[in-house]
């Protein structure tokens, strides 16, 4: 199909203007990051560009901590999702065994539950076991996940069921099957929706609010809460320098996988 | 004794009606066994019974003599190749082959030696590092083979193997997999819907309906007695040529268009007056001299193979096709004597199905004239 | 059976016989214990983190509890009462649902529009798919703290584009007037990335004979929006509109940051109040009454997503 120039340039206007008014607040963002305070209050354009803000963040605050923190809590919840996940996922496919469909429709009936409604009992819990201001209890909550679950379950189903039967003739068990097959082949899946959990996880904010209450495993999300909470003397630079640090690692990483993403949230969603 | 043997073998799903009935069936060590039927006929589930993949429902199932309904397919000792090959995708051929070896935990240095001689049987020795999707798709049947053979079972077990691939490479495929399995001593139960496979490379071949047995036997004698009209039309290729038919006390009518005359030494009597479905094969229907025993038929199609050419006429309401020699240049509209012979008429009871009385003449001595 | 005369070969069969019964079940007895153990993990930490919890807010919504979130008095439906008797929460509701209000649509109308441009071939379309899609990546308190300076009564960019036309400075996150409108435009904005991803993705799986055909027609490019893509897309859409609507009706972190549910309660939405309620008044009881608000609201929401598209949209 040939598109008419004048539609094509009609589109690239529509989508520069698109872009451009998208992605404003982080250009601005990014642009205070670097600017002075003076420069940032009297809204004129910037005089001078240095990296500044971003000594002072590190400085002032525990920033580096915070990034740790955040780095390990997305990194176990996403590895804990994609354990749990693809476990039941074989399960659904694989196995057939008496309470599977119960079962299956207990998964579904997880997404009916929304976090938030539950968060009470989940705070005494955490509390009472002694969780609060530790990893564990900032992870552990979210290992289950049903979408996780359907995604990979979609994607199981396309591997031939040949695959596994001709593994049986061999004598393979289901547990070697898993690590030696299913898991390999479906390896793209697995990525995608390891992104996907720690994007999400990363991004969270209302729990490590509610379950950290010093610095110890406190998240950067809720460390750009305070920094810009404590600064009341309008420090915009600094802030802003704290919130790009916070965007950039989730940021590339959708760069990165946006194409996988988009497919990968698509199939396990609508199939 | 055989070594294969089945005694009422049944197969239902959730206790409802079932898909396999009453199979009893021995096959023989070494020997080529063709499971055909059309789908759904419950040939694959027979199959994967024998391999262990479907649980039986009822009936005895005894390999070399021991009863294994129960045993799971590993300690079934045998292989099995399937319609889609089922090849790891992320392995290359090599780990393919070793697979199964691997699984069962079998020496490295005996594995070694095993899958050298294997790729270098099915011609795969360079492409040991290739993964399955880098190859075509003659090749990767033939790593689907060579991850039988590398197991050194007996029994073999082959699901619709060729019919992924196109029909010159099928053509090869057929004539290797039976040399391999001769070479090997193989016994082979190999399923497949297509009767030129089944007559071309089974010993023995077992024609299933719905579940049901309708025959068994040696593919020339399917072909020169089929035991009912489903074997009748479903053996053979282009299909048999049927037509209703009554028998007075001198003629034969078919479809009440054909008077055939006959003399009562040719047919059992009892089945005089009977409703009766003949056939006769497409080949046994030769361009007439216009002499006795000839009628005149209308010519509605005409298929020129080259070698052969395949006329189409009306008889009744039948579509009856005729397999001529050489190429004929007649054309449609044509009105043309053909050769009837009361000898090459199979009888089929048009109630039960069953044969009655098999064509009398077969057809050795042509291929002797040829 | 036959007791008179018991050949070999039909006592070998009954001996076999007894045999399967028992190794089938000893069979089906394994995978069952196979299968839970693929699903144990999941299966607890969904019961205690979920299950449990569900029914312990249901339980505690019938109570009064001390600091501790211990249950000290019975009282029955009292704090279903008080709640919807409550001008602060019913203030909530009405908040609540103007928020779903203003985003779901303007998210969605936006999102698909992005997506349709984004859908075109041309060059450099990579680009402005992942600019599109980037604000997936944006965390909250991210996007908050770009927002609040957007909004800032001095120094931030929209006072700033007011005052070049002359127009007086809005207090956009202090004034009732525009509060919600405020928290609504930085969650529209947030929202768009994913909305947009799973929109392309939709756009993309429709088969490309299908505009070809029509290309054949000689159909216009509006004509081929309305009869070919919106009706192919009707699922995705359906998808993306529940998701969206359920996303809505949890948002906390913009109204943390951004109004702390301020001016006058107008942006106090369901979440926020439940937190307010449980971890600033340390009413459990209430707050537990109202997650039982905000959770009929989600499983009706679910509910309608499976069975209106249960036709397109189904995990089976």
């Amino acid at each position: 199909m040939t598109v008419p120039i004048s539609r094509k340039i009609l589109f690239y206007i529509l989508l520069m203007i698109s872009a451009l008014v998208i992605f404003a607040p982080v250009i601005m963002a990014f642009v205070m990051s670097f600017m002075d305070n003076k420069d940032i209050m009297t809204g004129s354009l910037p005089q001078t560009l240095s990296f500044d803000n971003y000594v002072k963040a590190f400085e002032k605050f525990p920033l580096l901590k915070y990034l740790f923190n955040s780095l390990v809590v997305a990194l176990v919840i996403t590895f804990g999702q994609l354990v749990l996940s693809s476990l039941a996922a074989y399960a659904f496919v694989f196995l057939e065994f008496k309470g599977r469909d119960f079962l299956f429709f207990l998964f579904i009936a997880t997404m009916m539950v929304p976090f938030e409604a539950s968060i009470i009992p989940n705070f005494h819990i955490i509390r009472d076991l002694g969780w609060i201001d530790k990893y564990l209890g900032l992870t552990v909550p979210f290992f289950a996940m049903a979408f996780g679950t359907f995604l990979l379950r979609q994607n199981y189903k396309q591997i031939p069921k040949e695959l596994r039967e001709a593994s049986l003739i061999e004598g393979m068990g289901d547990f070697k099957f898993f690590l030696k097959v299913v898991l390999p082949v479906s390896k793209t899946s697995l990525v995608t929706l390891g992104a996907y959990g720690f994007l999400t996880s990363w991004n969270m904010y209302l729990w490590p609010l509610l379950s950290t209450t010093n610095d110890t495993v406190r998240t950067v999300q809720i460390g750009l809460k305070q920094l810009q909470n404590q600064e009341q003397l309008n420090d915009w630079g600094m802030i802003m320098a704290g919130a790009i640090i916070v965007i950039i690692p989730t940021l590339v990483l959708l760069f990165l996988g946006q194409k996988k993403l988009q497919k990968g949230l698509t199939e396990g969603a609508i199939k | 004794m055989g070594y294969i043997e089945l005694m009422d073998i049944s197969k239902s799903y959730n206790k409802q009606s079932n898909v396999l009935n009453g199979i009893d069936l021995n096959i023989e060590k070494g020997e080529f066994f063709v499971l055909v039927g059309p789908s759904g006929s419950g040939k694959s589930t027979l199959l994967r019974m024998i391999a262990g993949l479907e649980e039986i429902s009822g009936g005895t199932l005894k390999i070399n003599e021991k009863i294994v309904n129960h045993l799971p397919p590993k300690d079934r000792n045998l292989s099995m190749v399937f319609q889609n090959y089922a090849l790891y995708p992320h392995l290359t051929v090599e780990q393919n082959i070793l697979f199964g070896l691997n699984a069962r935990k079998i020496d490295k240095q005996v594995q070694k030696k095993r899958l050298e001689e294997t790729a270098k049987l099915m011609g795969l020795s360079d492409l040991l590092k290739r993964k399955p999707r880098e190859l075509s798709g003659g090749q990767r049947q033939r790593v689907a083979l060579a991850r039988a053979v590398v197991s050194e079972a007996p029994l073999c077990l082959m699901d619709e193997p060729l019919s992924n691939l196109d029909a010159k490479l099928r053509a090869n495929m057929r004539i290797e997999i039976r040399r391999l399995q001769k070479q090997l001593g193989l016994t082979m139960i190999y399923v497949t819907h297509d009767q030129v496979e089944a007559m071309t490379m089974g010993d023995r071949i077992m024609v299933l309906n719905d579940g049901v047995i309708q025959q068994v036997g040696e593919p020339i004698t399917l072909y020169n007695k089929p035991s009912n009209l489903f074997v009748a039309s479903f053996i053979g290729s282009p299909k048999m040529n049927l037509g209703k038919a009554v028998l007075t006390d001198d003629h034969l009518i078919i479809e009440e268009e054909l008077k055939i005359p006959i003399n009562s030494t040719q047919i059992e009597t009892n089945i005089k007056n009977k409703n009766l479905i003949i056939g006769i094969r497409a080949e046994n229907l030769p361009l007439g001299s216009n002499g006795e025993e000839t009628y005149e038929i209308e010519v509605v199609n005409v298929e020129q193979l080259g070698n052969e050419t395949l006329v189409s006429f009306e008889v009744g309401s039948e579509l009856w096709t005729a397999k001529w020699l050489g190429q004929w240049l007649g054309k449609v509209g044509d009105k043309v004597p053909v050769h009837i012979s009361i000898e090459n008429i199979h009888f089929f009871d048009a109630h039960t199905g069953n044969l009655i009385q098999a064509a009398s003449n077969t057809n050795k001595q042509e291929v002797v004239k040829i | 059976m036959s007791m008179s005369n018991p050949t070999l070969e039909s006592l070998e069969n009954e001996i076999s016989e007894i045999n399967f019964e028992q190794i089938k079940k000893k069979q089906r007895l394994k995978s069952f214990a196979k299968g839970m153990l693929f699903l144990l993990p999941s299966i607890v930490l969904f019961g205690a983190f979920l299950f449990y919890p569900l029914f312990k807010t249901i339980y505690l919504s019938f109570f009064l509890t001390n600091a501790q979130g211990e249950t000290t008095v019975f009282v029955g439906l009292q704090n279903y009462i008080d709640m919807f008797a409550s001008p602060v929460f019913q203030q909530s509701m009405k908040s609540t649902f103007l928020f779903v209000l203003y985003t779901v649509p303007t998210t969605v109308v936006i999102a698909l529009f992005l997506a349709v441009l984004a859908n075109e071939k041309l060059k450099g379309i990579g680009l402005f798919r992942t600019i599109f899609s980037s604000t997936m990546g944006i965390s909250v308190a991210a996007a908050s703290v770009f927002w609040l300076y957007m909004f800032h009564p001095s120094i931030g960019f929209l006072n700033k584009m007011l005052e070049i036309f002359g127009i007086d400075a809005i207090g956009w996150l202090t004034d009732p007037k525009w509060a919600l409108l405020a928290v609504s435009a930085t969650t529209i904005w947030m929202n768009l990335g994913f909305t947009f991803l799973i929109l392309l993705g939709g756009l993309q799986s429709i088969d490309s004979y299908l505009y070809e055909s029509a290309d054949i027609d000689g159909a216009s490019y509006f004509y081929k929006l309305r009869r070919i893509t919106i009706p192919m897309l009707s699922p995705t859409l359906f998808f993306v509109i529940t998701v969206t609507i359920i996303n809505a009706f949890q948002t906390f972190g913009q109204i943390d940051i951004l109004t702390q549910g301020g001016p006058q309660n107008t942006t106090n939405l369901i979440v926020y109040s439940i937190y307010r309620e449980a971890f600033a008044n340390y009413q459990f009881g209430t707050a537990s009454a109202q997650s039982i608000v905000l959770f009929i609201i989600i499983l009706v929401m679910t509910v309608l997503q499976f069975k209106l598209g249960e036709r397109k949209v189904h995990y089976q």
